[in-house]
């Protein structure tokens, strides 16, 4: 801490009082900061070994690979596999991560490489706004956009033209599906990831471009070569995150996936994914045995894959913050 | 040196821009559908009476009666856990740049709040019912505010982190330089100077906490009373469009998509309300 | 003197700011023109008009024409990465593109498809790194990152890979003011050699630099061209008042 040496040495002692009594509460205010600042580390302690310690009935009854890749999901009989409702939720993250992936990496290369500033001025509102309507009117959306939309429209299609192949195949025609889920879970992620990357590509110096320009490149040539492999890191953590995001997504997939425990095997089957499930069951698990430990072992399973999935997008992105 | 545009170099840069704009507008269009959706449906049911009045005896099953208790119950709460979160995030975002900067210990604390923004909202929620049993409380107003607020804090202080860290350094050393504690440089320049963007992290926070479901679903539990306690269970917009949506009534479905518009028209208002005031308080902060 | 570039009234605004007023010059082929004035002057402004860099920047305007061989490159119909491969540039800090010594040397001839086998590339990358002046320095390390040259290595290795697309034209914008004076004695020396091949525009400011390499000078003052003429003539007897302040030190 900066002191002025001629100020102290001619300080009379009323003001050494105020200084000693202004130092003081500096220290004292350092201390009750630090306790509160390292609140956050405590807390993802005690959210998990809180789970973990509620789970415990469960975990120690059942051997882990029971439970994680068992498709038995009987409470009322003690049988508690999770495999169907982890597989839904991979499922529906990936497909809704692999409709965002394409346009959002265009579109943050566009805002970041291309566009004027007029055109950033119009799509910062729309990805603002996107990324803050809340979950569930993204449910309502899907409910009434989407769902009809596979229904009547894509399904059909798919069964027409790719029917042959299990993946595109309908067996289940009412829209409420792995798809459905996908693409509402798709524009959920859209801001979060263009944001990401956006931020990243902002972090390369303009030299590097101007670099590669003169030299008589085109944008997407340097785009593509220079830019790119610089970047990569970063959209792979960007993606990352947006995947994390979309794995713990409730309300919005629930309404909209089917909520049916079985292993999807087609774009337009339904599923029920781990958060869905927690949701939907969560105030009747009382009456029965096991019943919450199973929920919270769900919750505690959903959560260790976020930690890991966050942790790694983390650490990357760090490299590119300077 | 003329232009030869079906070179297949000036080709393939014009095909990516196409592709690229070809993606704006469909991001752009995906809002527009959304908007366009929820306005369309949730317009013809959205009454005076639904906003004004709580649900009515038979309200589930098409009669009278409104969200009022959601709205209100969600307003309390998002208020609540907003200034719950605020206690803890100005501190910790005051902490981080004043006094750690980038020591090792800012660095965990930042990716334990970037860990704690990753963790979804319905485990906060399990955790916090898990909570509410083991201490024998039942879900209440005070229960979904404590948990909302812990979906808030992470996103408010990260939020926060940022505007501070842009702050000028050179600001915050003549302060110091000038016999300051570090306490007084954050409450008379860091804070003041900063105005604009905590009062927009402030109601990013908000938004995200009035929007959310999964977190109030088992904690602030619902009731179709407007709370007047803390101790008491609230209703909330979320949880209001969802039951609404899974009744077997038309009539009942149809408001739950005007309280889906209502739920939206809220957020937005959030949104753009905290980038209206953060121009406005730009004004009042040295250059 | 046959011209190689030929700017007529060249006008460049940043956003209302005016930048260049009123610009008509005359650029000899395959001599050092070197460009002077004081700070702010437009120096830069009027060398990246040359190989329409300033497009880059957002909000500026360009009215005018700059003719390369005759043909306008402010034209509707040209192909700006034409442009840039006939007129390379020299940055004013070293900006070698994160790759290995070698890929930065071929990245430009191989966006160009300018050769056809592997071997080609690498005689092609020997010769020009031979041109810089930093083959033997480097022949034992080719894939080792460009970044791990120093920075007056890099500056060359730059020379190098702008020569590699074979340009006209070679701008350099302060190209030696961020090297320490050995390095920035490579550069000049390289200059020097390879005017016979290339026409070379030089930005400097500082005038010692400028007297050992022009043929042509070019001074300018708050955006408009002052005086410009053969080295010589104008360092000798300047005619005019702000020139003769210039080289006497005033600014
Ligand atoms: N990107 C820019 N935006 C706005 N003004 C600029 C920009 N680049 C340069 N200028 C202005 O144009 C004038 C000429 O700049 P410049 O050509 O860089 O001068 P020099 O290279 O001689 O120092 C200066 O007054 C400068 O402030
Ligand atoms: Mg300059």
């Amino acid at each position: 801490m900066a002191q002025n040496p001629i100020q102290s040495t001619a300080t009379t002692r009323n003001q050494r009082v105020v200084v000693a009594s202004r130092r003081r509460t500096d220290t004292w205010a350092r201390r009750v900061f630090f306790v509160i600042t390292v609140l956050p580390i405590g807390l993802i302690a005690v959210v998990l070994i809180g789970l973990l310690y509620r789970s415990w009935p469960i975990l120690s009854r059942y051997p882990l690979v029971d439970l994680l890749f068992g498709v038995d999901w009987k409470p009322s009989e003690g049988r508690f596999g999770f495999y169907s409702f982890i597989v839904g939720t991979v499922w529906v993250t990936v497909v809704g991560v692999g409709l965002a992936i394409p346009p959002c990496i265009l579109v943050a290369i566009y805002l970041a490489e291309y566009a004027g500033a007029r055109i950033r001025l119009l799509a910062k509102p729309i990805l603002d706004v996107l990324a803050a309507i809340p979950p569930v009117v993204y449910g309502v959306w899907g409910l009434l956009s989407v769902v009809p939309l596979v229904e009547t429209v894509l399904g059909p299609w798919s069964q027409q033209l790719l029917g042959f192949w299990g993946l595109f195949a309908v067996q289940q025609p009412t829209g409420f599906s792995v798809l459905a889920g996908g693409i509402v879970l798709a524009v959920m992620i859209t801001p979060l990831i263009i944001a990401v990357i956006f931020e990243i590509f902002n972090t390369v110096p303009v030299d590097l471009r101007n670099a590669s320009l003169a030299i008589g490149a085109t944008r997407w040539e340097t785009i593509q070569r220079v830019l790119l492999p610089q970047v990569m890191p970063g959209i792979i953590a960007a993606i990352v995150l947006g995947a994390s995001r979309a794995f713990g997504e409730t309300i919005a997939v629930l309404m909209v996936v089917g909520n049916i425990a079985q292993v999807p095997h087609s774009l337009f089957d339904a599923a029920y994914p781990l958060p869905a499930l927690i949701a939907n069951n969560y105030g009747e698990m009382m009456s029965i045995p096991l019943y919450d430990a199973a929920l919270l072992c769900a919750a505690l399973i959903l959560l260790v894959i976020i930690l890991l999935f966050n942790i790694f997008a983390t650490v990357v992105l760090k490299r590119f913050v300077k | 040196m003329r232009l030869q545009p079906w070179n297949r170099r000036h080709l393939i840069e014009r095909i990516m821009q196409i592709a690229m704009i070809g993606s704006l507008v469909i991001v752009g269009l995906c809002l527009g559908a959304i908007l366009w959706t929820i306005i369309a449906r949730g317009l013809p049911s959205l009454t005076w009476q639904m906003i004004s009045q709580t649900p009515k005896g038979g309200f589930y099953m098409g009669k009278e009666g409104g969200v009022l208790n959601a709205i209100l119950g969600s307003l309390y709460l998002a208020s609540g856990a907003t200034a719950l979160a605020i206690v803890f995030a100005l501190p910790i975002a005051l902490y981080l740049q004043t006094y750690l900067a980038t020591s090792g210990w800012a660095q965990l604390v930042r990716l334990a709040l970037d860990v704690l923004w990753g963790i979804p909202s319905i485990v906060y929620g399990a955790f916090g019912f898990t909570l509410m049993i083991v201490l024998g409380v039942r879900a209440s107003l005070l229960a979904g505010i404590i948990v909302l607020a812990l979906v808030e804090l992470p996103i408010m202080t990260r939020a926060m982190d940022e505007v501070i860290r842009r702050l000028p350094r050179d600001l915050a050393q003549a302060a110091l330089a000038l016999g300051s504690t570090k306490l007084e440089v954050a409450l008379r320049v860091v804070i003041p100077q900063t105005l604009p963007g905590i009062v927009t992290a402030v109601l990013l926070a908000f938004g995200r906490g009035i929007g959310d479901a999964a977190a109030v679903l088992f904690t602030a539990g619902y009731t179709d009373r407007i709370p007047t306690s803390l101790l008491r269970a609230t209703a909330s917009l979320p949880l209001a469009v969802f039951f609404q949506l899974g009744t077997p009534y038309p009539e009942v479905r149809e408001r739950g998509y005007a309280s889906a518009l209502i739920l939206t028209i809220i957020v937005l208002l959030v949104s753009f309300g905290s980038r209206w005031l953060a121009a406005r308080l730009q004004r009042y902060t040295v250059k | 003197m046959s011209a190689h570039i030929d700017v007529t009234n060249l006008n460049v605004f940043y956003g209302k700011q005016q930048a260049l007023t009123n610009v008509s010059i005359s650029i000899p082929r395959q001599q050092i023109t070197v460009i002077m004035g004081p700070s702010g002057c437009g120096k830069t402004t009027l060398l990246k008009s040359f190989n329409r860099f300033l497009e880059l920047t957002d909000g500026t305007t360009i009215t005018g024409a700059v003719h390369v061989d005759g043909q306008n490159i402010y034209a509707g119909d040209v192909d700006v990465t034409a442009v840039r491969k006939r007129v390379g540039l020299l940055a004013q800090r070293p900006t070698p593109l994160p790759m290995s010594i070698y890929d930065n040397v071929c990245y430009g001839m191989s966006i160009h498809q300018m050769r056809t086998s592997k071997a080609d590339y690498t005689a092609a990358v020997q010769h020009y790194l031979e041109l810089a002046g930093l083959w033997d320095e480097v022949k034992t390390r080719l894939h080792e990152p460009a970044t791990s040259l120093s920075i007056g290595q890099q500056q060359r290795l730059c020379l190098a890979r702008g020569l590699a697309v074979e340009p006209e034209v070679i701008l350099g914008d302060e190209p030696t003011s961020a090297l320490d004076p050995i390095s920035s004695q490579h550069i000049e020396k390289r200059m020097l050699e390879l005017k016979s091949q290339y026409t070379t525009v030089i930005v400097t400011h500082t005038l010692r630099q400028a007297k050992r390499l022009a043929d042509y000078v070019i001074f300018m003052y708050m955006g408009e061209v002052v005086e410009a003429g053969v080295a010589r003539e104008v360092f000798s007897n300047p005619q005019q008042e702000r020139t003769r302040q210039y080289l006497e030190g005033v600014f």
